[in-house]
């Protein structure tokens, strides 16, 4: 007991020196923005221009008078694609930066890396990537989609007669922990709707996996027992050669669709995307949706691209994640001026019911569950590297992150537990 | 003036057909989504000759509609009105969705069995055989009484097997089993399958699709067999290319080199620059780039290494700790450099189009070129290295020295500039593997990091000094892994091999091929 009440104590003392330390950030000039986004290795891919993107969501703010009438500050670090990393990099933000609100991750293995720091230490993440769901925490908030706001969206379309009403399921994923959680989900959403476990095939490969010869001809073999789709969560830079195999095999989307749950536009931008028109990929948001709000801001983003001199600049494409990104830091700016202040309980509060008009053309609501409403896309690969949206949902989805589909789940709370 | 006379009646004779077909294209456009598919559905079964202009052009995307849905045609960058009516607004290019497109190739296909050349008549078939629907019965009948060419002859028999299983007629049945037997396609065996599984009363057919059944799965078994042997090979020719460079670097100067993953990288990030440079100078020689990118990769990556080798390996033979850890920062040098230079993201390196798609060896085995091309060029650089090793005066003192270096140089050998030189060759070498890797993979500043520790693996294996013992080792990797990654999925079958040359090496540890005689210390 005593002991307990010793830890109590220094856990009271070092909460009161934090908060003493998040006065004197407020007392400065500026916010402290974290960007924590792998800029070298196999995710860079992906997570370099998201990046670019919160950068640029800061300028945008800063130009428009800052937060609280200060400037934000952005503070960036490189955790590499490396797991561990993420969370020292995550301890560094927190601790030495004091960092009012941190932006990053991608893969889910990155964020439940730095989950625990966060909830230690009560800081503020927030994740936009679409991800496997089975989370809730109070210092996260999700702005990408629950697997109810893409995966069993795009495989329900699969079954659909417009998606080529497929018969059997080929699953293959980077080995961890999103794509194991999506399949696991998606095989008892598939079994729910009546196809056999026989039609079901999952596979996984390492990340950074290059050869995908013996995948691709095991999907041709599959394929000829029925009318096939392929869901992929292949993640990172092993979508180039999976994508280069896929077309040099001459496996055609008409034949067997392949729909991709980590694939925008920015990760065609490195492939040759004649052989893959028709292939799917199912997001929340598309470059090619058409609204002004979006109108406005993809010339935003390509003439950021051109005068910071990114590389490829006069191809910049803008995605789902970027989108993602874009809208949680408005919101987050939202919600500080409304609560007046940057602390992480307060903001918590003003986030609830925050809502902004994204560029995906709807208005997007954050709900008590930490998770964001948002409207399915379904897009086919066009030859100029775009997406051209072949299906859609009529409005904003409400995020379940406890899916129904594994049990248990409706047993847990759809809020956050603050304080553990 | 005739050419100009000559040029208006030919875009007059392109542009007819279309015109004659603007009520198809009319109601088309004017369409929703399920009406343009029971439009497709009808179209198929009904093939005109005049329509099928139009269907070409909506394939290539050359079928665009205004804001009131009227139909246009582009014609070299220039949208043609089909119709009268037509408004102000640009017209868009008509999007199709995968379902319209599978429709609309079977569409093509039907039309393109009235085409005057044989082989568009062969090619129309053989996608029919694949994916016609039962509604095309009596146009595939029609046809197959009236072609005359025999290859296309036998295409149409078997695309009508396919449709007449369901025949009512017991006799039409079995002609069809029959000739399903034929075949190696993968769909064959899909639908036999289904007609033993199914009420097929008649026990003439059910023994007639049995033996089929049997044919079919046989020849389908040939085909995965050479796509596992071709698969293996092409991995283990990844896996050569990897490790040449290293064999000479390790294997003969027994340099611990951790940068050799390094001057594969930079091979690779030559290959895009020589890329960079034929899209701005030379843009209409595009396509042949990887070949230029090879001399450009070898001499950028063997003046690297030799320039590497003069300033700081030279000091550190005989002492393989610190080698192992200078290189090793070497290495972590020039991912920085590359980084900073071009980013840490992954560059583009396209494929020309003669390395794209692959050759249709049988129905069930299609063999990338990329692939074919990388497992010549394997071959290729092994027998340069052996030729230069064993024919030149150059290899013949960097097997000196490398035996007896002492005696070597007694013998008035340059033991310090034959390291250098073999030092360069080894980077060189590496950087041709570089150029091919760039072509199958990504490239990125990390692009070292995946082949360095494979690298190492083919040539303690094969044995250090050895290139056939390298050979050996990469093929036999290569096929390993592809034998048993589908058994066991690709994570699996990593953990397996990494643990079997473990016990490999326990039992064997100079690897496949040990030097004997006395020279080995």
């Amino acid at each position: 007991m005593q002991r307990r009440q010793l830890i109590k104590a220094l856990t009271l003392s070092a909460s009161l020196v934090t908060m003493g330390m998040s006065w004197s950030i407020q007392a400065a000039e500026t916010i402290k923005v974290g960007i924590l986004h792998s800029l070298s290795g196999t995710m860079a891919i992906s997570e370099t221009s998201l990046k670019d993107m919160a950068l640029m969501t800061i300028d945008e703010i800063n130009a428009k008078g800052g937060v609280l009438g200060k400037q934000l500050e952005p503070v960036v670090v490189d955790p590499a694609s490396n797991w561990p990393l993420f969370a020292e990099r995550g301890r560094q933000l927190l601790t030495q930066d004091k960092v009012a609100v941190t932006f990053g991750c991608w893969t889910s293995v990155s964020r439940k890396s730095v989950l625990p720091v966060y909830e230690e230490l009560n800081g503020l993440l927030f994740y936009p990537v679409q991800y496997e769901g089975e989370e809730l925490s109070a210092n996260v908030f999700y702005t990408g989609a629950a697997p109810n706001q893409q995966a069993i969206p795009a495989v329900e379309y699969l079954l659909s007669e417009d998606g080529g009403a497929a018969k059997r399921f080929f699953l293959l994923g980077t080995d961890y922990v999103y794509p194991r959680t999506t399949n696991k989900i998606l095989r008892a959403f598939l079994i729910s709707k009546g196809v056999a476990e026989k039609d079901i095939e999952e596979v996984y490969t390492p990340f950074g996996h290059s050869d995908y010869q013996t995948i691709v001809a095991n999907i041709k073999k599959f394929s000829a027992g029925g009318k096939t789709a392929v869901v992929s969560t292949i993640n990172g830079d092993s979508n180039v050669p999976f994508y280069k195999e896929l077309a040099n095999q001459g496996l055609d989307a008409t034949d067997v669709p392949v729909v991709a749950f980590s694939v925008g536009e920015e990760e065609l931008r490195g492939i040759d995307t004649k052989p893959l028109v028709g292939h799917l990929a199912a997001w929340n948001y598309f470059q090619s949706v058409e609204n002004p709000v979006n109108t406005e801001f993809v010339k935003k983003w390509k003439a950021y691209a051109t005068t910071k001199g990114l590389p490829n600049a006069d191809k910049a494409v803008t995605n789902d994640p970027m989108e993602a990104t874009y809208v949680g830091i408005h919101m987050w700016a939202q919600a500080v001026e409304k609560a007046g202040t940057t602390d992480v309980d307060k903001v918590r509060q003003a986030l609830y019911g925050q809502t902004f008009a994204a560029p995906s053309g709807y208005t997007l609501t954050m709900e008590k569950n930490h998770h964001l409403h948002k409207p399915v896309m379904i897009g086919e690969v066009q030859e100029d590297g775009q997406f051209s949206v072949v299906w859609q949902t009529e409005g904003p989805l409400r995020a379940q992150p406890w899916s129904p589909y594994i049990p248990g789940n409706d047993q847990k709370p759809d809020y956050a537990v603050v304080g553990n | 003036m005739p050419t100009a006379l000559y040029r208006l009646l030919l875009s007059l004779a392109l542009l007819l057909p279309l015109g004659a077909q603007a009520g198809d294209a009319l109601e088309f456009t004017r369409a929703g989504a399920s009406e343009q598919v029971r439009l497709l559905e009808h179209w198929s079964a009904s093939p005109t000759a005049e329509r099928r202009a139009f269907l070409d052009a909506l394939q290539q995307g050359r079928i665009g509609a205004d804001g009131d849905k009227n139909p246009y045609v582009q014609q070299a960058g220039q949208w043609q009105p089909l119709t009268e009516a037509n408004s102000d607004d640009n017209p868009r290019v008509l999007r199709l969705n995968n379902r319209l497109r599978g429709l609309l190739n079977t569409a093509l296909a039907s039309h393109a069995l009235s085409d005057e050349n044989a082989g568009a008549r062969l090619d129309a078939a053989r996608t029919l055989q694949r994916n016609a629907p039962p509604a095309l019965l009596p146009v595939l009948e029609q046809r197959f009484a009236q072609e005359g060419d025999d290859a296309v002859h036998d295409a149409l028999a078997l695309a009508l097997a396919n449709l007449q299983l369901a025949s009512p007629e017991a006799a039409t049945r079995l002609k069809a089993v029959r000739l399903l037997g034929e075949t190696g396609e993968p769909q064959a065996k899909t639908r036999l399958q289904s007609l033993l599984d199914g009420d097929e009363a008649d026990p003439a057919v059910r023994k007639a699709a049995e033996t089929s059944l049997a044919q079919v799965e046989r020849k389908l078994f040939i085909g995965e067999l050479l796509g596992q042997a071709f698969s293996g090979l092409s991995l283990g020719s990844i896996l050569l290319l990897a490790a040449l460079g290293l064999a000479i670097t390790f294997g003969l100067l027994g340099v611990i080199n951790m940068a050799h993953g390094e001057m594969l990288m930079l091979g690779a990030y030559s290959t895009y620059l020589v890329q960079i440079g034929f899209q701005r100078l030379a843009p209409e020689y595009l396509a042949l780039y990887p070949l230029a990118a090879l001399p450009v990769a070898f001499l950028v990556t063997a003046a690297i290494g030799m320039a590497l080798e003069r300033t700081v390996i030279r000091h550190l033979y005989g002492r393989p700790l610190e080698t192992l850890l200078a290189t090793w920062g070497i290495s972590l040098i020039l991912i920085q450099l590359v980084r900073v230079i071009f980013g840490a993201q992954n560059v583009e390196v396209a494929n020309p189009a003669w390395l794209s798609g692959g050759w249709q060896v049988l129905p069930n085995l299609v063999l990338p070129w990329n692939r074919i091309v990388i497992i010549g060029f394997a071959l290729f650089v092994v027998a340069l290295t052996w030729l230069l090793l064993n024919r030149t005066r150059l290899g013949l003192n960097v097997r000196a020295v490398t035996q007896n270096r002492n005696m070597a140089a007694c013998c008035g050998v340059p033991t310090g500039k034959v390291d250098m030189l073999a030092f360069g060759l080894g980077s060189g070498i590496a950087g041709l593997g570089g150029v091919a890797l760039s072509q199958i993979g990504n490239v990125g500043p990390d692009l070292g990091q995946g082949y360095i520790i494979d690298s190492f693996l083919v040539v303690v294996l094969g044995g250090v000094g050895q290139l056939a013992g390298s050979i050996s080792a990469a093929f036999g990797l290569g096929v390993l892994n592809k034998i048993l990654e589908p058994q066991i999925g690709a994570v699996l079958g990593k953990i397996l091999i990494l643990a079997l040359i473990i016990l490999f090496i326990q039992k064997r540890p100079q690897g496949l091929f040990a030097l004997r005689g006395r020279v080995i210390d």
